[in-house]
């Protein structure tokens, strides 16, 4: 089973963002940037499954500025095979990725897409049902466990309430929850030969794909602040304070 | 003007998200119309035709839509979507699952999880888990729109719109239902609780965790959460996760135990009405958003308040 796994570049986890003052979006100077980290839990997943004996090649596609590279870089010192960059400075909606990665899978002739459920930036989380749609395959979204069951893949989802499993033929597009697996550090000798591994650049209109965003940005703003609170005494103040708040 | 709203069903009831859609939905103007689609659509159908402002209701049954797969559901909404200017649809698993695909076909890009109507082309929409906050206008002919339930109120039950059947979907043979397993719990569900106690990573272990937080839970009446790291430690289950990963709760109690209030855990819960935190570390950044703090150990002041309230 041939993987394709796309990697996104947003700011750190651990950063705190700030709104640029004249509210045209969060500034971007000198942040810190990693892989989105749904990504590298599909990441992980991937190689998993090509250590398992199930998966024959990891193939790695980012969409972004020449800085994504290190993004794919990341993955395959994870232990993916080889890597994809289309390369842009503009910004690039869900729509619009999902238009250029099937355009890649067109290409690659993937069995198995698997991407990050959602991206910590723009929390859009449409990229990989996107991506099935356009491709008329089964998605299986949310993903706790995946599973191969013949030439199909039982795909077990993180749902409100609970679990549902569901039974998608290849080739099909899988995005991956939390609870999936934990990914890896890269070792530094995986690290070093990350470095000679193939990474082949293209751009959006070498795939032909119109990436015009059809959303405007009005502006971007900082969330209303909370009021600080008091602190209370003891068990016996909170009490007070609640039922005083109408809150028990 | 007209928009299709997907009403959000599971075992014959309809939940409240339905309502907060319809609100939203309302709010962008025109006609709305209700989708019930799938197993049990026939008992939820009259609920849906009750909620205030709902023009009719279409109903659509069929082995095809039992589970409401997207492949299903996208092949039942995107024709429908000839007759409507936007589609709405509650931000939860099920509507997050469907609506990118309907999207997709339609080649619209979707606004996700929004908070706010401004006009027909303009939204609003929390970005970095809530820590920005961006008004975007969509050039798009039509819309599909994801709501996020805790920023609309939910609309009233003084309706009485008409129940249409509309005809389910060929068989698809790519996806298949196979089974579930929910949670079997008498607490309320934690993305609609009005009271929520949450625990975190200092409750030390899952005995712990259970011991410590779900009598006052109960005794509150109120849903159990718990912080990604939490979660991560293996002391609560994926479910109970609030926060930038896991469900965004905006509760009129919540209670955090133990919590440190990574800025990920702050972005699922800020949109409290009160919130309480009990922590041992004074400078936890929890405290920043808290209305009512008390530093001290929680193992003694969880079951104090536990027996106080």
């Amino acid at each position: 089973m041939k993987v394709l796994v796309p990697v996104k570049r947003v700011i750190d986890y651990n950063v705190k963002v700030r709104v640029k003052p004249d509210q045209t979006g969060v500034d971007l100077a000198n942040v810190k940037m990693s892989m989105n980290p749904f990504d590298e839990i599909s990441v992980e997943e991937a190689v998993r499954m090509k250590e398992a004996g199930t998966a024959t090649e990891v193939v790695v596609v980012s969409i972004g500025p020449q800085q994504a590279q290190e993004t794919i870089r990341t993955a395959l010192a994870m232990g993916a095979d080889r890597g994809i960059l289309i390369k842009t400075d503009a910004a690039v909606e869900p729509l619009a990725v999902a238009k250029l990665l099937a355009k890649v899978a067109a290409e690659e002739k993937p069995d198995l897409i698997l991407t990050g459920k959602q991206a910590i930036d723009d929390d859009s989380n449409q990229t990989g049902q996107m991506l099935a749609a356009l491709l008329d395959w089964p998605q299986g979204t949310f993903a706790y466990k995946i599973e191969k069951d013949g030439d199909a893949l039982k795909v077990t989802r993180e749902v409100d309430g609970g679990l549902q499993t569901v039974k998608l033929t290849t080739p099909a597009v899988v995005t991956v929850d939390l609870r999936l697996n934990e990914p890896r550090y890269a070792s530094l000798p995986n690290i070093m030969k990350a470095k000679k591994k193939e990474i082949a650049e293209k751009t959006p209109e070498s795939y032909g794909v119109d990436i015009t965003p059809r959303l405007t940005v009005v502006k971007v703003t900082e969330p209303a602040a909370r009021s600080g609170g008091v602190k209370v005494e003891d068990v016996a103040a909170l009490v007070a304070k609640l039922k005083t708040a109408g809150a028990i | 003007m007209a928009v299709l709203v997907i009403a959000e069903h599971a075992h014959g009831a309809l939940s409240d998200a339905t309502h907060k859609v319809v609100t939203a939905a309302s709010k962008f103007g025109g006609d709305v119309d209700v989708l019930v689609a799938g197993e049990n659509a026939g008992s939820v159908a009259p609920a849906a035709a009750k909620i205030s402002g709902v023009r009719k209701v279409l109903k659509a049954e069929g082995e095809t839509l039992r589970k409401q797969t997207a492949e299903a559901m996208e092949a039942l909404v995107v024709p429908m979507m000839a007759g409507y200017d936007a589609v709405f649809i509650a931000a939860t698993t099920t509507g997050k699952n469907i609506a990118p695909r309907i999207a997709a076909k339609l080649d619209v890009m979707q606004l996700s999880e929004i908070i706010e109507v401004v006009d027909q082309t303009t939204f609003v929409r929390p970005i970095y888990a809530g820590n920005a906050i961006m008004t975007v206008k969509s050039a798009d002919a039509k819309k599909v729109i994801t709501v996020r339930g805790t920023a609309f109120p939910a609309a009233g039950n003084d309706g009485s719109a008409s129940v249409e059947d509309v005809a389910a979907p060929a068989a698809q043979t790519k996806s298949e239902f196979v089974s579930e397993e929910m949670v079997k719990s008498d607490r309320p569900e934690l993305a609609g609780a009005k009271r929520v106690v949450s625990g975190g990573r200092a409750l030390g272990s899952a005995e712990k965790f259970k011991e410590v937080i779900f009598p006052l839970a109960d005794k509150l009446g109120a849903a159990v959460g718990a912080s990604r790291a939490a979660v991560d430690a293996g002391y609560a289950p994926n479910d109970y996760q609030v926060g930038q990963t896991g469900k965004i709760v905006a509760p009129e109690l919540y209670i955090a135990v133990g919590i440190s209030g990574a800025i990920q855990h702050l972005a699922g819960m800020k949109d409290s009405k009160i919130i309480v935190a009990i922590n041992k570390d004074e400078e936890a950044p929890i405290f920043q958003v808290a209305d009512y703090g008390l530093v001290a150990d929680l193992f003694v002041a969880v079951p104090e308040l536990t027996k106080s309230v």
